[in-house]
């Protein structure tokens, strides 16, 4: 099969995960999740992590001038790993940071006041630089819009891209990826489940169907 | 003037009986025409007596006035109230109690008998004129400058050895001035924690000793006003033990209520002298029982709302307390089995009656021949207290919402029914 | 977290750890280019001082104007409260004009447990008579946390006019909640009567007490007190209980000097204490500006639970 790093973006489909070892993708159960069905496995992610990781070197001529910025909680670690995966192709250090948007919510009023997440830019800056968000899920766009805005209080990037694991449709806003780890078409029932070994003990892409109403913002949106 | 039939009353808690009304007086057999009170399940006691309570008239009439005071007094089933001196102009002159006795009598409700300050203007420095209240149509026996303490001991000794000659008594405010300066609540655990200065005990405490000791050796008589700790009850048992004539008070709230409720801030708690601890609660309950305190007077004190719906700090001190004192001793005292129902009549009846030296017509027998001053008491409901409805002027009860037992049913002032079926007359 | 800020007696270990967290975020922004987020936009938040305090007041309306709130200044002189309005009207007219958050200091203990029945909005209570100051314990403990790197098990020894301090009481509520150990030093008169039934030591004897602290909170003392005879003089006060050098150079290497302000210098503590690298003075201001900001984040930047 061809690597995945060769296909265009949009290509990517869940035929992807139906070839590979120990992938699921036509309703089994994984191993070891709650409830729901694996639609990445941990190898997955690895190869999608490297691929993406290429892709920005490419796009980026060879990284310079980069920063990522993971978006709490998980876009975090996946942030890191990707800047560990460029300094090991490529031998250069991206900084790699963190950016919360808990206070930039559109959708603040409607719970009790959210706890914090980290916010670490890096000691060189955002200015003039191309910023890469990184997230686990994009779905509604709304936390994407809510970084933006971060980032303009923060200072004035040359560019700023998006890197995602997952992109599971049903957009709100005018936003898109520009880095995709795997494009997965759900329905609003349905909750995309990302855990992580840095948060969960475990690299695992899930989808669930959630009983009653479309799914709720916080796993992504 | 009725004559009146109440059949089936529980006399002082007693028997089942009943009570015959004709001209004014108890009677051995019903009068002609006269009309029938159902008293089954009822409890008659003697009309209540007051030693202490604030009509403001004159003055502050905004809080309340005469005519209200005694119709709220009338429901809590009282038929002589005394009314304290401290109102503006003060009750210092033969004048002003004349003043305060005449519109007692004029609302008709229930007698009014005016008390005397001790020192004019309640300034603390010179004596009022006792002797010409004494004399005057108001007959003035109990003097008072209550709300102020008479700090002074060389003029609490004088007035002590002057009020012997007229068989007067002084009421006595016990409060160190210079140990509650500013004093807030209680000085105790609640108070440092709530940041509220502190009214300690011993501040009322020293006082009563003093005093007991001056009453003793001018061979006088003295009233203590509103007892509040365990402390004072000490004092004042001791000083009863050596034969003193030293006699107490006590109010309802008191007997029921702790400064934790001062927790919320809310001034209707906040009250001169303060609430203490349970500690305290038990031991005026205990002397209650057993005489070492005399009396439950009420210390009704009406605040019209803007003084209470402050902070607490600028708050009026004083709680009303007529129309709910029999309802909180029920609770407090019968419910407990700490009194029964002929000792609550001797302690809010008879007792206060000999204090006020008005024995010859108040807190008398329920029998043939005595004048008909009396309450029937429904000891069965349990309700919630409403403000809103009650006579007086003022709302600032701390028993609101609270649920006591027990309701006035009718109150009667020498044969002349004042309240009946648990509302007032006229 | 409830509705209010009142007491400090109020917030849970998970209420307290949030909020010095949340401030440990926010502390931040100063450091961005653009120190302002736009998380409370459109809520109006009404400094209502009845105290003059420039310095808490500056401080909350920084705090509020930082979140993007719009800030309204009330303070008792030239206004319709020094003509006699009552705090129960004053409060119906905030409330009229759409208060989300009132932020009071008041002369009055329990002043902010009335407003709280009167306005819909949230109460913080910025300090209330001799009640209770909270915002300024969680600077405080805020402060000790960033120096120190942890609150648990800490010997924190506070010092002065405990018996008519609200930042005392607040200290000794929140300090006991986050498990540190709390020692009032003072002398007896300066004690509430009631003080042994209070979560923490007691001592008499100032210099005793340094070797084992990690923080030593100094508190003001007002001259006052001396016409109240709750100690002879003010050169007796200093001696016995005033932090100078002496005493300091008896603290651990570690130990750091808190004062929440205005000092008294010379009185409670020495010029060259106040300047020296133990103290905290200056940091907890700046400090503060971020724990009111979390403060105001947790009580109007959600909505009520769907």
């Amino acid at each position: 099969m061809a690597g995945p790093i060769q296909r265009p973006v949009s290509e990517i489909s869940s035929d992807v995960a139906a070839a590979g070892d120990g992938a699921t993708g036509d309703g089994a159960t994984g191993a070891g999740a709650p409830g729901g069905k694996t639609v990445l496995g941990a190898d997955e992610i690895r190869r999608a992590l490297s691929r993406i990781g290429h892709e920005i070197l490419e796009r980026t001529d060879g990284g310079k001038e980069v920063v990522l910025l993971g978006i709490p909680t998980r876009g975090v670690p996946l942030a890191r790993r990707l800047a560990a995966r460029v300094a090991q192709t490529e031998g250069i250090d991206v900084p790699a940071g963190s950016l919360d948007i808990t206070l930039y919510r559109d959708d603040l009023r409607l719970r009790p006041a959210r706890a914090l997440g980290p916010t670490e830019v890096p000691a060189s800056g955002i200015d003039g630089k191309i910023v890469i968000l990184v997230d686990d899920v994009l779905y509604s766009g709304r936390t994407v819009r809510a970084a933006l805005d971060a980032l303009g209080d923060l200072g004035r990037p040359r560019a700023v891209q998006l890197a995602v694991l997952v992109d599971r449709g049903h957009r709100e806003l005018p936003i898109r990826a520009d880095y995709v780890g795997k494009n997965l078409p759900t329905s609003k029932r349905e909750a995309v489940k990302v855990l992580l070994t840095e948060t969960d003990g475990m690299d695992s892409v899930m989808l669930q169907v959630t009983p009653g109403g479309p799914a709720g913002a916080g796993e992504g949106q | 003037m009725s004559n009146w039939t109440i059949k089936g009353a529980r006399v002082l808690g007693g028997e089942q009986a009943d009570l015959y009304v004709t001209d004014g007086r108890f009677a051995p057999a019903a009068g002609p025409g006269s009309r029938v009170i159902d008293a089954g399940g009822l409890i008659a006691l003697p009309g209540l007596v007051d030693l202490h309570a604030h009509l403001r008239e004159p003055g502050r009439e905004d809080a309340e006035t005469v005519e209200s005071g005694t119709a709220a007094a009338a429901l809590g089933g009282y038929t002589v109230v005394h009314a304290m001196a401290n109102t503006d102009p003060v009750a210092d002159t033969a004048g002003v109690v004349e003043q305060v006795w005449r519109l007692g009598r004029e609302a008709g409700r229930c007698d009014v008998q005016p008390v005397g300050a001790v020192t004019a203007g309640l300034k603390g420095t010179q004596l009022a004129e006792l002797g010409a209240m004494a004399e005057s149509a108001a007959r003035v026996r109990i003097f008072s400058d209550d709300g102020q303490c008479v700090s002074d001991a060389t003029l609490m000794r004088r007035a002590l050895e002057y009020v012997k000659a007229f068989d007067g008594v002084i009421a006595q405010h016990a409060q160190e001035p210079r140990l509650t300066m500013g004093a807030q609540l209680n000085e105790g655990e609640m108070s440092a924690r709530l940041g509220l200065a502190g009214w300690p005990a011993v501040a009322e405490e020293a006082i009563i000793a003093r005093d007991c000791l001056l009453a003793a050796h001018v061979g006088a008589a003295l009233h203590i006003c509103h007892v509040s700790s365990a402390g004072s009850v000490e004092i004042i048992r001791w000083a009863k033990s050596k034969g003193w004539r030293v006699t107490a008070e006590v109010t309802p709230h008191h007997l029921l209520l702790t400064d934790e409720l001062a927790a919320g801030y809310d001034p209707v708690y906040k009250v001169n002298p303060p609430l203490r601890t349970k500690r305290d609660v038990e031991a005026l309950r205990e002397a209650l029982a057993d005489g070492t305190i005399d009396c439950v007077a009420t210390d009704h004190a009406p605040h019209p709302a803007e003084a209470k719906e402050t902070e607490w700090s600028i708050a009026a001190f004083g709680m009303t307390g007529l129309e709910t004192a029999l309802r909180v001793v029920h609770e407090a005292m019968v419910t407990t089995g700490l009194l029964d129902w002929a000792q609550v009549a001797d302690r809010m009846a008879v007792r206060p009656a000999a204090i006020g030296r008005l024995s010859g017509s108040h807190g008398r027998p329920l029998t043939a021949g005595e004048l008909a001053s009396l309450v029937l008491y429904d000891p069965a409901p349990v309700t919630a207290v409403d403000p809103s409805a009650h006579a007086s002027r003022s709302r600032n009860t701390p028993f609101a919402g609270m649920k006591l037992p027990g309701q006035v049913i009718a109150t009667f002032l020498r044969g002349t029914p004042t309240v009946l079926e648990g509302r007032l007359c006229r | 977290m409830n509705r209010h800020l009142i007491s400090a007696a109020d917030l849970s270990f998970a209420d307290a750890v949030s909020i010095l967290d949340t401030a440990e975020e926010l502390a931040r922004l100063a450091e961005r280019p653009i120190p302002k987020l736009p998380t409370l936009r459109g809520r109006t938040v009404v400094n209502l001082f009845y105290e003059d305090s420039t310095r808490t007041r500056i401080s909350f309306e920084a705090a509020a104007k930082r979140l993007s709130a719009d800030v309204i200044n009330f303070s008792a002189k030239g206004s319709s409260v020094a003509k006699g309005e009552s705090l129960k009207d004053t409060a119906l007219t905030l409330q009229a004009m759409g208060a989300d958050a009132v932020v009071i200091r008041h002369n009055a203990s329990g002043a902010p447990h009335r407003l709280a029945e009167w306005v819909k909005g949230s109460v913080v209570n910025a300090g209330d008579g001799t009640h209770e100051h909270p915002t300024q314990a969680l600077l405080d403990a805020f402060t000790m946390r960033r120096r120190l790197g942890h609150l648990d098990g800490l010997n924190v020894t506070i010092v002065g006019d405990i018996l008519h301090s609200r930042v005392a009481r607040s200290n000794v509520w929140l300090l006991k909640t986050l498990n540190a150990n709390v020692t009032l030093v003072a002398p007896p008169t300066l004690l509430p009567v009631a003080v042994g039934t209070w979560p923490c030591r007691v001592s008499y004897d100032l210099s005793s007490e340094l070797k084992d602290s990690d923080v030593v909170m100094m508190l003001r003392v007002q001259h006052e007190r001396m016409s109240e005879a709750y100690f002879p003089s003010v050169r007796e006060y200093s001696r016995r209980y005033g932090l100078d050098s002496d005493r300091m150079a008896l603290l651990p290497d570690h130990a750091i000097v808190m004062h929440p302000g205005p000092m008294n210098r010379g009185v409670e503590i020495a010029a060259d204490v106040a300047d020296s690298k133990r103290s905290t003075i200056v940091e907890q201001v700046a400090n503060g500006v971020a724990v009111r900001m979390a403060v105001l984040y947790l009580l109007l930047g959600g909505g009520a639970a769907q």
